[in-house]
């Protein structure tokens, strides 16, 4: 049989029902074609099924859990510096921000296990003993096209650590880095929560972030450097 | 239920409408955009403390100044170091990434001794205790003067140790790379008696005559020489640029006169032939502080009247008689020589003929003259204790010939040492030390090179790559790179003025290498008895620490020490001849054979055309091949690929049938190579022009097998004045 014959066929059996035409009840109106109901049923379940890919695995996927290779305990050494935050993310002589130490900092007085935490011991073996910087997974990295000075921030605008980067210097243990699959950037960059919602100033780093408290802050809207306004105050 | 079309339909609007209502198409789209603005692959310095090292570059003699930037101890960028007198910020395309020699793949990482045929690791112990072992062996023989020694340079502390380290040891043969300051320090020393090198004040001349000099192409001082010419040309200086090929520096000048290749000597005679019978020489010198030149006039330049001239040369007698007025009328002339980047020394007769034109206008040891600057002086170590068989290895000839009957005159013969090596059943050289050079791709005919160089039984390289000359050798011992060492710098070439530079360390030094002054210290110690005593510092800093005394510190801290108030020695008290006056003839000039230009080697039959190389800032030709950099950013002028370009004037093409663009066999007395053909007006017809720097055949996978070698094509010629090498180029053919 050629396909023209089948589509013939086919075309026939159309014309011909073989069984008579259900008798119209008003209550079967809505489905008199066959299908009213689960037409809305499968709406409602491709719709279900999308919300659930797109905000409860989606989110899953997204970021990979990464652990830092030392657990630090910043309450800890908080309370033993004199200088808070300062004390090890310190600025150079230059202005410059020297962002999270380097091993130097932490031989001066890690030069040897000096407590009993096996963070520790772990960190002075493998890292101390070998002379290797900790390869520091950073929640806050921006993107490298972006411009940031901390000393712009710190020491001319006066702000808080905190207003920024949260209460991370009171934590015990450092949480789970999730790291975006496709931009390769920290989740803390767009925030925990996946609709991009933000209760607090630190809860999310995007440019919209920046932006709004640029905004209601009326900073200075030209970059100092380059004198010139727009992306180029973030962006080079 | 049935599952059809509309459900279906139904199925996937509803989750296209979730989806839109969820945060995965938003979410997803800014996340490719963050990505697509920093590709992952493309690599970003890390973040850390920026700080800068002001040091000295050494990839090739020019002295220029470097402010090395660094992230942390990562060396991220090397520019030019603001303020130093010789450079002031600007840097040439080598020094700009000499950060890829630093971290580049091709980097030896530790000391290695040839075993039959492959490389092996040796400790730096072993190997000092296996060369000093040789050494004595040696010397017990009564062949100390077999030892030679071939550095890139011969002043300052590294190379003042090898020579030490020779002298005491009992042998002359030391060499530098040639270049044409030997021909420059030899006209110096002929007619003003001072061992001093030639400096040029070219910002202050308002007339520079240049006979095929590459101001702008890497001769003298490559960063003093740009800034010096954008000086005086600004200032409205004019600048005639003499040479059969249209370099970058004849499209910068005002005049570009094309001359047959190697008579620019005759031209320079020709001019100041009419210089001298229209007395237009500056009567002041020559008649106060000069003599001779009756005499010379009558000898030599009376032979050169403008119509014997123009027939040599090839340039109107019109031509020559407006140059040489012109010349003589302006107030601060300038004549310089040597071709190109000055790879070649030239011919002496040519260089007087050229440093004759300066004495005649008078513009020696003046503004916008030539200089004769002395010599850095701070090197002042203990006296060395010769014992007798350092005495009679002393007393033995150099390999070279030089200094002999021969050639009184020359100091190193370099060019000359293949010939001698090749010709005799064995190597008179046992054992050869290689530092900054690469003579097995940069000295002419480099068969020849390297049939010599198989034949020493031992040649020891410092290099830091494993380039032709490390390729010949039996032993490696890596040198610290630039940027991982301590080094005086001690002059710039063609610069007016005394400086002393000090390359130091950025980075601490990467692999397993060793400094080359501690290896001659610890190897003279290990020879012990008189040797040893001749290197009583614990190591090569401190030795160079004492050496510089006061100037230390400073030059610590600025990079440089100079003597900027320098102008030049006074007529009165500047020349040493026996007249105490400068001397256009003497006996010493007399004796020297008398000026022709140099032919090139090669039948005129056999090969109808006359092969010239050319230089271009944008390819080192020195000790050190182009990083990546400089080839990725090579103009398709001079390779396409891996075919270098050879520019033939249109005429010479359509003669030979050949087009532009066309593969053809280049071919001379040497060798022969694939090129590409390039048409262009501007070159003489009858030449072939190439470009040095290419060709390569280390062990470097960004340069192997790019272009051609010149050296391997051509061959030297002797000076019959110097002895130095003369060759401008080589007869050639091209099908």
């Amino acid at each position: 049989m050629t396909t023209e014959e089948l589509a013939n066929e086919a075309s026939a059996k159309d014309q011909q029902p073989t069984t008579p035409p259900p008798e119209i009840s008003p209550s079967t109106a809505t489905d008199d074609n066959g299908s009213g109901g689960p037409i809305i049923l499968f709406f409602i379940l491709g719709l279900a099924a999308s919300l659930i890919v797109g905000w409860v695995i989606f989110p899953q996927l997204l970021y990979s859990q990464k652990k830092q290779p030392v657990d630090f305990n910043h309450a800890l050494h908080n309370e033993l510096v004199e200088d808070s935050c300062e004390s090890c993310h310190f600025f150079r002589e230059d202005g410059s921000y020297s962002g999270v130490p380097k091993l130097a900092q932490c031989i001066e007085c890690h030069e040897e296990v000096n407590g009993e935490d096996p963070e520790e011991a772990k960190f002075v073996n493998a890292y101390v003993a070998n002379n290797r910087e900790v390869p520091w997974l950073i929640y806050s990295r921006q993107p490298q096209n972006v411009f940031f000075s901390h000393a712009a921030h710190v020491k001319m605008a006066e702000m808080d650590c905190v207003t920024c980067h949260g209460h991370i210097g009171e934590s015990e243990s450092l949480k789970v880095y999730e790291e975006n699959r496709i931009s390769g950037y920290s989740r803390d960059i767009w925030g925990r929560n996946i609709a991009g919602i933000k209760r607090n100033s630190w809860d999310r780093m995007k440019m919209d972030d920046c932006a709004e408290c640029h905004r209601n802050e009326g900073v200075n809207q030209n970059s100092v450097q380059t004198l010139r306004g727009g992306c180029f105050v973030c962006h080079h | 239920m049935k599952v059809d079309r509309r459900s279906f339909l139904a199925f996937i609007l509803g989750g296209a409408a979730g989806t839109a209502l969820s945060p995965l198409p938003w979410k997803i789209t800014d996340d490719i955009a963050i990505w697509s603005q920093n590709w992952p692959w493309i690599p970003v310095p890390p973040k850390g403390e920026i700080s800068q090292v002001s040091s000295a570059c050494t990839l090739c003699p020019g002295g220029c100044g470097i402010s090395v930037k660094k992230v942390d101890e990562r060396v991220i960028k090397i520019e030019g170091l603001a303020g130093h007198p010789v450079n002031d910020g600007g840097l040439c395309p080598l020094g700009n990434s000499g950060t890829q020699l630093l971290y580049g793949p091709e980097r030896i990482r530790t000391p290695l001794k040839k075993v039959n045929g492959r490389w092996q690791q040796i400790s730096w112990q072993d190997a000092i205790t296996e060369l000093a072992a040789h050494l004595r062996q040696l010397r017990a023989n009564g062949s100390a003067q077999a030892v030679g020694w071939l550095a890139g340079s011969d002043r300052g502390t590294v190379p003042e140790l090898f020579n030490r380290f020779l002298t005491v040891y009992g042998s002359p043969n030391f060499w530098r790379t040639p270049s044409i300051w030997d021909s420059y320090e030899l006209a110096l020393y002929l007619t003003q008696g001072t061992r001093s090198r030639a400096g040029f004040d070219l910002e202050n001349a308002d007339f520079v005559l240049s006979f095929g000099s590459g101001l702008i192409e890497g001769w003298g001082s490559p960063g003093y020489m740009f800034r010096a010419k954008s000086m005086f040309r600004k200032a409205g200086g004019r600048m005639d640029q003499i040479e059969p090929r249209l370099s970058k520096t004849a499209a910068k000048s005002d005049h570009w006169i094309s001359v047959n290749p190697g008579t620019e000597g005759a031209l320079a005679y020709g001019l100041a032939h009419v210089i001298i019978k229209e007395r237009l020489y500056n009567q002041d010198f020559v008649n106060a502080y000069s003599s001779g030149l009756p005499e010379r006039y009558q000898q030599v330049i009376d032979g050169f009247p403008p119509e014997i001239v123009s027939k040599i040369t090839g340039i109107s007698a019109g031509t020559i008689l407006t140059l040489a007025r012109d010349f003589a009328a302006a107030r601060k002339p300038l004549a310089i020589c040597g071709q190109g980047q000055g790879h070649v020394p030239g011919s002496l007769q040519a260089f007087l003929a050229v440093h004759t034109l300066n004495a005649l206008v008078g513009n020696i040891n003046r503004p916008g003259g030539v200089w004769a600057v002395p010599e850095p002086d701070y090197i002042d170590w203990p006296e060395l204790e010769i014992d007798a068989v350092a005495a009679e290895g002393l007393q033995k000839p150099r390999i070279d010939g030089a200094g002999t009957y021969r050639y009184p005159n020359a100091r190193y013969l370099l060019h000359r040492l293949p010939e001698v090596i090749n010709a005799s059943a064995e190597s008179p050289l046992k054992v050869l030390f290689v530092n900054d050079a690469n003579p097995v791709y940069s000295l002419q005919d480099t068969a020849a090179v390297k049939k010599a160089f198989e034949k020493i039984p031992l040649v020891v390289s410092f290099s830091s790559y494993l380039d032709e000359t490390s390729a010949q050798a039996d032993m490696l011992l890596p040198n610290h790179m630039y940027l991982e060492r301590y080094q005086d710098v001690p002059a710039a070439p063609g610069f007016p003025k005394p400086i002393i530079s000090l390359s130091q360390p950025a980075v601490e030094p990467q692999y397993n290498t060793r400094h080359v002054g501690d290896v001659v210290i610890q190897l003279a110690k290990e020879l012990g008895h008189t040797i040893g005593a001749a290197f009583a510092w614990d190591d090569y800093n401190s030795c160079l620490e004492e050496t510089l005394g006061d100037r230390w510190d400073g030059l610590i801290e600025d990079g440089f020490w100079v003597n900027a108030d320098y102008s030049g020695t006074q007529w009165a008290d500047a020349f040493e001849t026996d007249s105490a006056r400068f001397e256009f003839t003497n006996k010493d000039i007399r004796t020297l054979a008398a000026y022709e230009p140099i032919k090139p080697e090669g039948d005129e039959a056999a090969y109808p055309l006359l092969l010239v190389p050319y230089d271009s800032m944008r390819l080192a030709s020195g000790y050190v091949g182009s990083p990546p950099f400089m080839i990725k950013a090579l103009e398709d002028t001079i390779l396409k690929g891996n075919d270098v370009l050879v520019e033939i004037n249109p005429d010479t093409a359509r003669q030979l049938g050949l087009s532009e663009g066309r593969l053809a066999n280049l071919a001379t007395p040497r060798g022969s190579a694939r090129v590409k053909v390039r048409l262009t007006q501007g070159i003489m017809p009858g030449l072939v022009a190439l470009p040095r720097g290419l060709g390569y055949s280390g062990d470097n996978k960004f340069l192997d097998g790019k272009g051609v070698n010149y050296n391997r094509l051509s061959s030297p010629v002797d000076d019959p004045a110097s002895g130095y090498n003369a060759a401008w180029g080589i007869r050639a053919k091209l099908s």
